[in-house]
């Protein structure tokens, strides 16, 4: 019963919060009489929300088509190069820098350089999300598949298991927190990626996704139409983050940690 | 102790196998760490099947690094040893399986207690189905076939030891070490796994060497005692307890226990005070 009344709670107080903030922000407009081109009130974005819907769910549709390539290659790339460094020291000593060098250039910086290279648009946003997203994959990975318990390592030595059977039933269990709580900061940032590659791609000329979007409606003062844009980014992201907070729940529900609440 | 020097068997461990090849056969065995600290001196230790050998001694002895050279987890700085008077590649075929149980259960949190268990046979390519009953099997033994399909994180730590335990007993080993594996235990549940355990070894006449700092364990699970000094790590002196088997509650209750114990506390006492050797 107590379980049941925290969950409503969870769902309830948040959703309260939401409707006030909404509720005051309409009122707001209304009574100072705010034009819609400086601050649009919530009905004026849903408003243009529903008459732009194909549209914009058009440039949602592109947008997530970056955002999930990305993501993809992104696990892909980052879980290949996390085994590799396990596998040698030396590799893992002489490539992890330029792993880092990817991570602190900010995207912004080579993203135009990207575009302008890669003369396929919706290629060129897809490596750049990539490169953004990568990291947390690769140095989680690896971390992950380092942090075996020894006396177990110890344990399938002596029991002459093989490299294989050591990474299938012993590294790759050990490594999955860490890979999931990669996911979940790497998730997040392919969708940055994607909105920000788009936002410069936009700048150029190159029409792309919901960033693009908002490039345009500001270029028209069409203010309630860079919120309703605005706010499908945001939900895709909130979208997203669920997802990876659902997979992490289904994959260590049953024995880690992290995911399991006061019981004793 | 030199091989040389023939040490005194308990009855029932010479009635068993009067002409049988020694389990292990360490040969001075010496271990100095790459920090050049030397845990152990070179040191000779032959243990006969069927024998319970107790490695006892204050900590930083080397009691748990001999161990370590005996279940080929390390290898020694000088000297050898022998497996069943073979080198460590023959270990693992029939007659001669070697299973070991650590200090903590060391089971994989992400498998559930029969998958745990299973894990030496699947690793040795046994058919699911055998294993799968064998593994059945071996948890009966410990009494715990009812929690097949928890998850580790379910049961206490007396429990997680005997889930171990059945790990290691799911080979069928004919070697089982060791590592001070009850030291983290209350006292009442280590007292019951101490009374399994010596039924066990009593019923496979399984041979058996066990670290522990307990005297009391010593004295109620051995037939022999092997004390152990510190600084170099060394054999100190070898104490064999020929008490009948299979020892109960009564025993432990006895006044011959206590003897054993205060006399084996007073070589333990010893050992801590004896300097390095000349």
């Amino acid at each position: 019963m107590i379980a049941r009344k925290e969950i409503a709670m969870r769902i309830v107080a948040p959703l309260l919060v939401g409707l006030l903030v909404l509720a005051g922000w309409e009122a707001f407009c209304r009574a100072g009489n705010i034009p819609a081109y400086l601050f649009p009130a919530p009905s004026a974005i849903a408003q243009t929300f529903a008459k732009d819907a194909p549209t914009l769910l058009k440039a949602l549709m592109m947008t997530l088509k970056v955002t999930f390539q990305a993501f993809f290659f992104a696990i892909v790339i980052g879980t290949l190069m996390a085994f590799v460094f396990v596998q040698s020291k030396a590799v893992e000593l002489s490539l992890f820098p330029y792993a880092v060098l990817l991570q602190v250039t900010p995207i912004v910086a080579i993203a135009p350089l990207i575009i302008i290279l890669v003369k396929h648009t919706q290629i060129a946003l897809v490596i750049c999300a990539t490169v953004v997203a990568l990291f947390p994959i690769v140095s989680n990975t690896t971390i992950g598949l380092r942090s075996v318990d020894p006396s177990l390592a110890a344990y399938y030595r002596m029991n002459k298991a093989s490299r294989l059977q050591t990474l299938l039933r012993l590294r790759i269990p050990s490594a999955l927190p860490f890979f999931l709580a990669g996911l979940r900061i790497s998730s997040g940032l392919a969708l940055i990626g994607a909105v920000v590659a788009e936002f410069v791609a936009g700048t150029g000329g190159r029409s792309a996704g919901l960033a693009y979007e908002i490039l345009q409606a500001g270029f028209q003062l069409d203010i309630p139409r860079m919120f309703a844009a605005l706010l499908l980014i945001t939900i895709t992201g909130v979208v997203l983050f669920g997802l990876m907070v659902g997979l992490t729940k289904l994959a260590l529900g049953h024995w880690h940690d992290s995911e399991i609440e006061g019981e004793a | 102790m030199n091989s040389a020097v023939p040490f005194e068997l308990p009855a029932s461990a010479l009635a068993m196998k009067a002409d049988a090849i020694p389990v292990i056969e360490v040969r001075s065995a010496e271990k100095i760490f790459p920090n050049g600290t030397r845990a152990l001196a070179p040191l000779d230790l032959t243990v006969q099947p069927g024998e319970f050998v107790t490695l006892l001694g204050p900590s930083g002895c080397g009691k748990s690094t001999l161990l370590k050279l005996i279940a080929n987890l390390s290898e020694p700085s000088d000297g050898r040893l022998r497996w069943w008077r073979g080198d460590f590649t023959g270990v693992g075929q029939a007659g001669k399986r070697l299973a070991f149980v650590f200090q903590d259960a060391t089971l994989m949190p992400w498998a559930k207690v029969l998958t745990n268990v299973r894990l030496p046979l699947d690793l040795a390519g046994v058919p699911k189905a055998e294993a799968e009953a064998r593994s059945m099997a071996a948890l009966q033994r410990v009494g715990l076939e009812t929690f097949a399909k928890s998850y580790p994180r379910q049961l206490s730590g007396g429990m997680k030891m005997r889930v171990s335990i059945a790990r290691a007993l799911v080979t069928e080993p004919d070697l089982l070490l060791m590592d001070e594996p009850f030291g983290a235990l209350d006292e009442f549940t280590r007292n019951k796994l101490d009374a399994d355990l010596l039924e066990l070894w009593w019923e496979r006449k399984l041979t058996s060497i066990f670290v522990t700092h307990s005297i009391y364990e010593a004295v109620y699970l051995s037939t022999r005692v092997v004390v152990m000094a510190a600084r170099p790590g060394r054999i100190y002196r070898e104490f064999i307890i020929d008490e009948p088997q299979p020892r109960g509650e009564a025993f432990r209750n006895s006044t011959r226990f206590a003897e054993l114990c205060r006399e084996l506390s007073g070589i333990l006492a010893d050992a801590s005070l004896a300097g390095a050797p000349a």
